[in-house]
């Protein structure tokens, strides 16, 4: 589903991505995790092309996402994606957030989209919230309406971009419910996240970055019972004593 | 003081005519209001969108937003005035210098709004872009990652948002407009300000004139201000906290 070959990329003379490369397939969940300007974030934008890349090649379904003469904008509709601090459009309210795209990127009509909207709320559990305004929900209410946005666009996979990090302790667990319910259905996903009871539950593989290398990519099991490397030692047992 | 005060004088009839001071007055109103809005109109559409341009990621859009900013901004607006009404049309190619120059109707008020419209543009144009710029670089992010074109993510998510955040410094230009348009009498707009002088000049009681235009003018900036904090209420949404980075 998801292909990364060779993966490089310079801001200026900063090499912030070295040639990376992992894959995704379907109905795989692979979290991806490292120190904070490891380029985990970075690689994740580069999936669906909201970061460009100086090398290498992603594919996303078969579709190169670094070719000039790909339709980003169509590519992106079935790529669902979630963000560290939720990015909500503040000025609409919940249900017009989840129909906005599904109009006017998918045609759909105002009617159906606001019954596939509700549905997701109803999903997300926040079925009685959708004539809210974001800045009226708390954070773990905020990041479960955008995944719902998200999946309101019936995406082919979904990246996760730290979606927990910006949350309160106790609203981390709402979250993370609804993805760990998303991966059992069977979604494919690729999660860049601290939460490693997270990784535990449902990713089949985890790769550690560090410098903007993929220094690991291994099944979740020896990853944490057996870290190759000292630099994914040395980070596990920061995160993991905490 | 020694002066003949004579609050009368604005229904007195004017020299040379058979209308009063107030008709004057009034008709000095009537082409404030229309240079004004006219004015301002043109200056809201252009400037949202230089200023929307200069936030794009192409080097070359946002090059030209800047020259036209910097045009407008460097140079006096009488100095505009001038050039818009004397110079621009001798560099038109010869039928429409011709035409500008004798045929074109209201020469003086479609230069004036013309001019007052492009200079207010560039002002508004740089509100814009700082309230683009003040938005989180994930709201743009989170729209192209719908599947949003770069014009829908401005239009839906990035221009609504900026535009409420703009709207104080908005009014200051808006409320500008009025009495910047005071500098149109310089080519001849029979709007407020010329009014005044002709009239001082008539009736030799120019404080009362110019007092009377000065009520004027206040109630228009103040009027304009009302409707924008109207607009500001309006347009509130719930819950909305300015978030940073």
């Amino acid at each position: 589903m998801i292909e990364i070959r060779n993966v490089s990329k310079w801001y200026g003379h900063t090499q912030v991505l070295a040639n990376a490369s992992t894959h995704v397939a379907k109905g795989e969940v692979v979290v991806v995790c490292g120190p904070s300007g490891s380029g985990k974030s970075t690689l994740i934008k580069c999936v669906n092309g909201l970061e460009a890349f100086t090398q290498g090649t992603i594919t996303v379904d078969g579709i190169s996402v670094g070719d000039p003469k790909t339709d980003l904008p169509k590519l992106r509709a079935r790529v669902g994606m979630v963000f560290q601090h939720f990015e909500l459009f503040p000025h609409m309210n919940v249900l017009q957030n989840l129909a906005l795209a599904q109009v006017k990127v998918l045609g759909r009509s105002q009617e159906e989209a606001a019954t596939r909207g509700e549905a997701l709320l109803d999903r997300v559990g926040l079925r009685a919230h959708a004539a809210k305004f974001p800045g009226q929900l708390s954070g773990g209410q905020q990041q479960r309406v955008a995944i719902a946005r998200a999946l309101a666009m019936d995406p082919i996979c979904m990246l996760f971009d730290e979606p927990t990090s910006a949350l309160d302790p106790e609203m981390i667990g709402e979250v993370l419910d609804v993805m760990v319910e998303l991966a059992q259905e069977g979604m494919t996903m690729m999660c860049v996240t601290h939460e490693m009871g997270f990784a535990r539950r449902v990713a089949r593989r985890v790769v550690f970055m560090d410098h903007g290398e993929i220094v690991e990519d291994a099944p979740t099991g020896a990853f944490f019972d057996a870290p190759a490397s000292a630099r994914a030692k040395a980070f596990l047992s920061r995160i993991l004593h905490h | 003081m020694n002066y003949h005060w004579n609050w009368g004088i604005f229904l007195e009839p004017v020299k040379s005519g058979d209308e009063t001071y107030l008709d004057w007055l009034i008709t000095g109103l009537g082409w404030t209001l229309a240079v004004s809005l006219t004015a301002w109109l043109l200056a809201l559409t252009i400037g949202i969108a230089v200023g929307a341009l200069r936030t794009t990621p192409s080097r070359l859009l946002v090059g030209l937003g800047n020259v036209w900013v910097e045009l407008f901004r460097n140079v006096p607006l009488l100095v505009q005035m001038f050039l818009w009404f004397f110079v621009v049309p001798e560099f038109l190619p010869r039928d429409w210098s011709l035409w500008v120059k004798q045929e074109m109707p209201a020469k003086e008020f479609v230069t004036a709004a013309i001019c007052l419209g492009l200079f207010t543009s560039a002002r508004i144009a740089e509100q814009v872009r700082a309230g683009v710029g003040s938005l989180p670089r994930g709201q743009r992010d989170a729209a192209l990652a719908l599947g949003l074109t770069l014009p829908q993510a401005y239009r839906q998510v990035i221009l609504p948002q900026a535009l409420r955040i703009v709207i104080p410094p908005l009014t200051s230009e808006f409320m500008n407009v009025f009495k910047n348009s005071s500098v149109a009498f310089a080519i001849g707009v029979l709007e407020l300000t010329f009014q005044a002088r002709q009239m001082q000049e008539d009736s030799e009681q120019g404080i009362e004139t110019y007092l009377a235009v000065t009520l004027l003018y206040f109630i228009c900036a103040f009027t304009a201000n009302r409707g924008m904090a109207w607009i500001e209420a309006r347009t509130r949404v719930p819950g909305l906290i300015a978030r940073s980075g």
